[in-house]
């Protein structure tokens, strides 16, 4: 008995973690596009970006319950970062530009984390939407480096690894921005599905009796910030070295509320919910501007609407129950053996 | 034996209000200590200020003759102070092994490990395990905590302080709200408790604490009033006054 019940406790809890088939068939479709919607890539490319900034967000907010409004902080010092490194020849090879510049957003992240880890929601917001005012308006400030205005003009990237090129069409981009975000969302992956990711989510649903059980609760939610800024900062740099340009814009209130529209559409805390939404956000955008070119956002905001009553705060739960049944397809259910459910709990608590 | 967590002269105030009183306690090592008390008396209060949850406004508290008094919540429960809550404070969202395996994993100081899958350490899963039959969960085990029978989520509470390995186990009325049915499985894990955990429970229910107890605290006001084994606490005259024609909710 009792070593039955372990080896269902380890079942059970490495199932969470596994693969699920349409988990796979995802990454496959998302990948066959670099050969099938060749002619799509430079959309396919903001996408990515979105996508991969939304997952930022996801991670604070879906998993800490850290709700920002400035998330566009970090994705614009991320940029200007990737885009300073660039101009002035400081590291010309864009992965390890990249990299640098999501360090300098979770440098900063991890500078600000502090000021959110107190208060509610209200606070959170007010606070995050602070640090992002006070960071566009140092790079307005000092023009001289960032270009103000006008954008951080001049910027040439340099061919990733020294071999590819980032071309007109915008292949290269988009190939090394999927792959970029294929890397990124396996490292949140393994992140969420750690001992450490599981602490977020008791602090998430319970912080009274986190600290009870002994985590520290501050400590950890430093840690996902700043590791939140950095996957930021990758996204912001990813537009930078893709456009060749830093703007202002990347560092708006605009672009912090849009990210929170994009992973609230589609849905927070199961990390595909940033991806989804960016997908979905892009084509509405498409669609609708093609419809009714100066009122798209209309119809965003009322969908937005709808979403956040109608549908208990995700897309994604619709989806959610058939991707667990399909990854338990094939796979025999890990819980089921050693749990007798002939007494099942009846009445709710 | 000598105390392992004595508090001396522990004041609370709440503006004007006094939920403790200079209070001084000393609670011995494998002791079954109760805290018993009106409504009102300050019992969770006084529970409170052990595990760091709210601050004393003076006094001292001290764990095995070193002061604790201001240290956090979480570095007390890793020196071995663990507690549960008389409202369920529980994870809705985690299934009982996960939130057993969170308590574990941080006692055994892997709750940072960020690039483990969770489940992948033997030495954790076998104490789910332990866990999940020493307090009868392996029927729920795979639920979520927010659809389990109250009864279950009572045990789970206290599964969960256990969980920390504490040396001394505060019992904020474990049994409190637990349909009669469901009660003999809540007292009889109490009554299987380790003999070296030192016990301190606080209870409404006299028939629970003088089965369990073998020492007996009576807070009143914020004031320790008497204390002593069951046999002096329930001989003493002042005990029977404090307690006549007061209701209680347990």
């Amino acid at each position: 008995m009792r070593h039955d019940l372990e080896a269902a406790t380890t079942r059970f809890l490495r199932a969470r973690a596994r693969f699920g088939p349409l988990e796979i068939l995802f990454w496959i479709v998302a990948f066959s596009t670099i050969w099938l919607l060749p002619t799509k890539h430079l959309i396919l490319t903001e996408t990515v970006i979105w996508g991969l900034f939304a997952l930022s967000l996801d991670l604070i907010l879906g998993y800490a319950g850290i709700i920002s409004l400035g998330h566009a902080a970090f994705f614009g010092v991320g940029a200007y970062a990737a885009g300073l490194l660039a101009k002035y020849e400081i590291i010309n090879e864009p992965t390890v530009a990249l990299l640098a510049s999501g360090l300098a957003a979770a440098v900063l992240g991890f500078a600000t984390s502090f000021l959110v880890l107190r208060g509610t929601d209200l606070t959170r917001l007010m606070v995050t939407l602070g640090v992002s005012l006070v960071c566009f308006e140092l790079a307005n400030r000092f023009g001289d480096i960032t270009g103000g205005a006008d954008g951080l003009q001049g910027v040439t990237i340099a061919p990733i690894l020294g071999t590819w090129r980032f071309d007109m069409f915008g292949h290269t981009a988009y190939i090394y921005c999927l792959v970029v975000l294929f890397i990124m969302f396996i490292l949140a992956r393994r992140i969420v599905n750690s001992p450490f990711g599981l602490s977020l989510k008791a602090i998430k649903g319970n912080p009274l009796r986190s600290a009870a059980v002994g985590i520290a609760v501050n400590w950890r939610l430093v840690a996902i910030y700043t590791l939140s800024a950095g996957f930021a900062g990758v996204a912001g740099a990813l537009l930078a070295q893709t456009q060749a340009f830093a703007s202002l814009s990347m560092l708006s209130l605009e672009r912090s509320a849009d990210v929170l529209l994009i992973l609230i559409i589609g849905g927070t805390g199961y990390l595909y919910g940033g991806i989804f939404g960016a997908l979905i956000y892009r084509l509405l955008q498409d669609y609708l501007s093609d419809l009714t070119a100066r009122y798209w956002q209309f119809w965003i905001g009322l969908l937005l609407v709808a979403i956040v009553i109608i549908g208990r705060e995700r897309i994604g739960g619709w989806i959610a129950p058939v991707v667990r049944f399909a990854s338990r397809l094939g796979r025999r259910k890990a819980s089921s053996v050693t749990a007798p459910k002939a007494a099942a709990p009846g009445e709710g608590g | 034996m000598a105390p392992v967590l004595e508090t001396r002269s522990l004041d609370k105030r709440f503006g004007g209000i006094i939920a403790a009183n200079s209070i001084s306690l000393a609670i011995k090592g494998g002791a079954r200590h109760a805290l018993i008390g009106p409504n009102g008396a300050g019992k969770t209060t006084f529970v409170n200020l052990l595990t760091g949850m709210l601050q004393p406004s003076g006094g001292e508290i001290l764990l095995d003759g070193a002061p604790i008094t201001y240290l956090a919540p979480y570095k007390r429960v890793k020196l071995g102070i663990a507690r549960t809550f008389q409202i369920n404070q529980l994870f809705a969202d985690l299934t009982p092994i996960e939130t057993l395996g969170l308590a574990i994993s941080e006692r055994h100081g892997s709750g940072r490990d960020w690039w483990r899958i969770v489940g992948t350490r033997h030495g954790i899963t076998e104490e789910i395990a332990d866990l999940i039959e020493r307090f009868r969960l392996a029927d729920v085990m795979t639920e979520r905590t927010a659809v389990l029978p109250y009864g279950k989520q009572r045990l789970l509470e206290i599964a969960l302080a256990f969980a920390c390995r504490p040396r001394v186990l505060l019992l904020d009325e474990p049994a409190a709200g637990v349909p009669e049915a469901e009660r003999h499985d809540i007292l009889s894990t109490i009554a299987a408790l380790p003999k070296d955990v030192t016990v301190l429970l606080i209870e409404h229910d006299m028939d629970i604490v003088f089965s369990f107890a073998d020492r007996i605290s009576v807070l009143v006001n914020g004031e320790l009033f008497v204390e002593g084994t069951p046999d002096e606490v329930a001989r003493d005259p002042r005990v029977k006054a404090v307690y006549l024609g007061e209701t209680f909710h347990g």
